[in-house]
């Protein structure tokens, strides 16, 4: 669909017909302080050749790093077949075109991405998707507050072991709705969350919801069977937030505990999206059928046209912001279709086999790696639990940030230091490994870590 | 011509109110609002024991074009929803004053009924709206 600018004439024309000199003139009741002002550090736009010269000498500069960082973005294969397809004219919009009559390939694609993805977390509906997993656990915990309105409470328990990343957004999202969140501390022994921690951070107020991570940000694997139960018990929906690799080979949240999880959401960048710098990404969101209707965003649905033939169609949206306004489901109205569509031919050409092996390759590579590292002086894993693909060691020696940096000299993106969002595990260090790391990957980075270890640079 | 039955009480948003024996009220969506609203495809009703203002959104009607609040028309307590209603929400459309009721409340203040629109009243409203 053509989106046409108004002409410099139209805005005169438009400024002329109510009276007003300059744009600039419409803001004038928000008081100057509150306005952005001029961005800094952001220059004028350049031309195409020159970003394109920028772009190439700074892709040489970087050269081709070999990547252990994840941290809630993870480096995997990407078959070339998805993003050929993805950028057929017919999917590749700045915007998802919705009319049945026009966009059945699109809906299509989003109706199988919502089933795929519900498979594969246990559930029974997911919605269209939503911007990223910080922005779905924002979400998630807003319509747990609505959901569960037996509880009469606006109390959310959000374990530390949650990406910090997504406590942030999420605390940015329902911060001034009223909504508490209540942070869980994790035990210091094994880097996971307590049953009883939740006890505690429950107190005697009632809790609407508990969120619980798996894998948790740290690596490790929490006991969700018990983490769920006890949030039921609590009087609590439980919010899971899983990595959607990692559900080809643990427990879907749907089958967690007694009665499994009521909402799940995700990341979804390591099903075929590459890391770009920090996205691009999507979140998805599922849930049972019971709470479809306080889901935020979108369903779309397979039904029959008149004359018998399977079609696509909008199937939930009567709670969306141009519906509802202010009462909406979220202030979200929209999903990131072509990231969807990317994962759902990701899915589609894995199939459930192919991505256990990636889920399996990246476990092994990432158990292999922990025990190397354990092996070098100064190096401890910081916790001994099992975990998916990713782990944390606690180094003893510089501080973590000169160590990537010597890394990043040598050509290793080498991890995520934790004690910025994690004072309490010290000079540590997040690090993943994937099926995309061979033995002489994972060796490469033991032998650079030894050496700067060693004093070297 | 849609159904305004005389011995209830209606409001300007199309929901329809009856006094009970045992001073509660009954709480639904008219005829004529069912019409509008076209196939009913999901209910919500509030639980039992929240307290509502007049004018408070007490209930949500779900259309496959859009989902719509249902105010409560005078204040009070819901002492009972019609459960029915979430296997089967289309009793709004086919009895919407009989088994399409949506919730009983228990009147904080008897007076405020009195202050609602009679069946001719109403009558006249939803003319004067339609045109």
């Amino acid at each position: 669909m053509p989106f046409i600018p108004h002409t410099e004439t139209d805005v005169h024309e438009m400024l002329a017909a109510i009276g007003v000199e300059r744009i600039d003139d419409l803001f004038d009741e928000i008081a100057p302080e509150l306005r952005a002002g001029d961005l800094g550090g952001i220059p004028d736009g350049l031309p195409e050749m020159a970003v394109t010269r920028l772009m190439h000498e700074r892709a040489r500069a970087e050269g081709d790093m070999l990547c252990f960082t994840g941290a809630g973005a993870y480096p995997h294969h990407i078959p070339q077949a998805i993003w050929q397809i993805v950028g057929r004219g017919e999917f590749y919009s700045a915007y998802t075109p919705y009319q049945a009559e026009a966009s059945q390939g699109t809906l299509q694609v989003v109706y199988e991405f919502q089933s795929m993805i519900s498979a594969l977390a246990g559930m029974e509906v997911a919605n269209a998707s939503l911007y990223d997993g910080g922005s779905a656990l924002g979400e998630a915990v807003l319509m747990a507050v609505r959901a569960n309105r037996k509880a009469r409470s606006k109390r959310v328990l959000v374990p530390r072991t949650v990406h910090p990343h997504y406590r942030a957004v999420a605390r940015t999202v329902v911060g001034n709705q009223g909504l508490e969140l209540v942070d869980v501390p994790f035990a210091p022994e094994t880097g996971l969350t307590g049953v009883d921690a939740l006890t505690a951070a429950a107190g005697d107020e009632g809790v609407a919801a508990v969120v619980i991570p798996q894998p948790n940000f740290l690596g490790g694997l929490e006991d969700v069977d018990a983490l769920v139960d006890r949030a039921h018990a609590l009087g609590a929906l439980a919010v899971a937030v899983v990595n959607p690799t990692s559900l080809a080979l643990l427990r879907p949240p749907g089958e967690w505990g007694e009665q499994g999880a009521d909402i799940v959401i995700g990341e979804g960048q390591p099903l075929g999206i590459p890391l770009s710098a920090g996205g691009p990404y999507f979140g998805f969101l599922c849930t049972r059928k019971a709470m479809a209707r306080q889901m935020p965003g979108r369903v779309v649905g397979r039904t029959t046209d008149a004359d018998g033939h399977t079609g696509y169609v909008m199937t939930l949206r009567a709670r969306e912001q141009d519906i509802r306004r202010s009462k909406a489901t979220s202030n979200i109205c929209t999903n990131q279709g072509l990231m969807v569509t990317a994962a759902t031919i990701y899915m589609a050409l894995m199939g459930p086999e192919g991505l256990e092996r990636v889920a399996r390759h990246s476990h092994a590579g990432a158990v292999a790696l922990r025990s190397a590292l354990a092996g070098i002086q100064g190096v401890e894993p910081l916790f001994d639990g099992p975990i998916f693909h990713e782990f944390t060691v606690r180094i003893d020696g510089p501080p973590v940030a000169e160590i990537l940096d010597a890394l990043a000299g040598r050509g290793i993106l080498g991890g995520y230091a934790l004690e910025g969002a994690y004072p309490e595990v010290g000079n540590s260090l997040l690090l993943c490994s994937t099926e995309l790391h061979t033995e002489d990957d994972r060796a490469a980075y033991v032998e650079a870590l030894t050496e700067v270890l060693a004093g070297g640079r | 011509m849609s159904e305004i039955p005389n011995d209830l009480r209606y409001t300007r948003e199309h929901e329809w109110v009856r006094s009970e024996d045992d001073g509660t009220v009954t709480v639904g969506i008219t005829d004529h609002a069912q019409e509008e609203l076209g196939d009913l495809v999901f209910v919500e009703v509030p639980e039992a024991g929240t307290g509502f203002g007049a004018g408070d959104a007490a209930a949500v009607v779900e259309s496959v074009k859009a989902a719509s609040d249902i105010y409560a028309p005078v204040s009070g307590e819901v002492v009972e929803a019609n459960d029915a209603l979430a296997d089967s929400p289309e009793l709004v459309n086919s009895d919407p004053y009989g088994e399409g009721w949506l919730f009983r409340l228990r009147p904080e203040n008897g007076d405020e009924i009195k202050d609602l629109l009679d069946a001719e009243a109403y009558g006249d409203f939803v003319e004067s709206a339609g045109d």
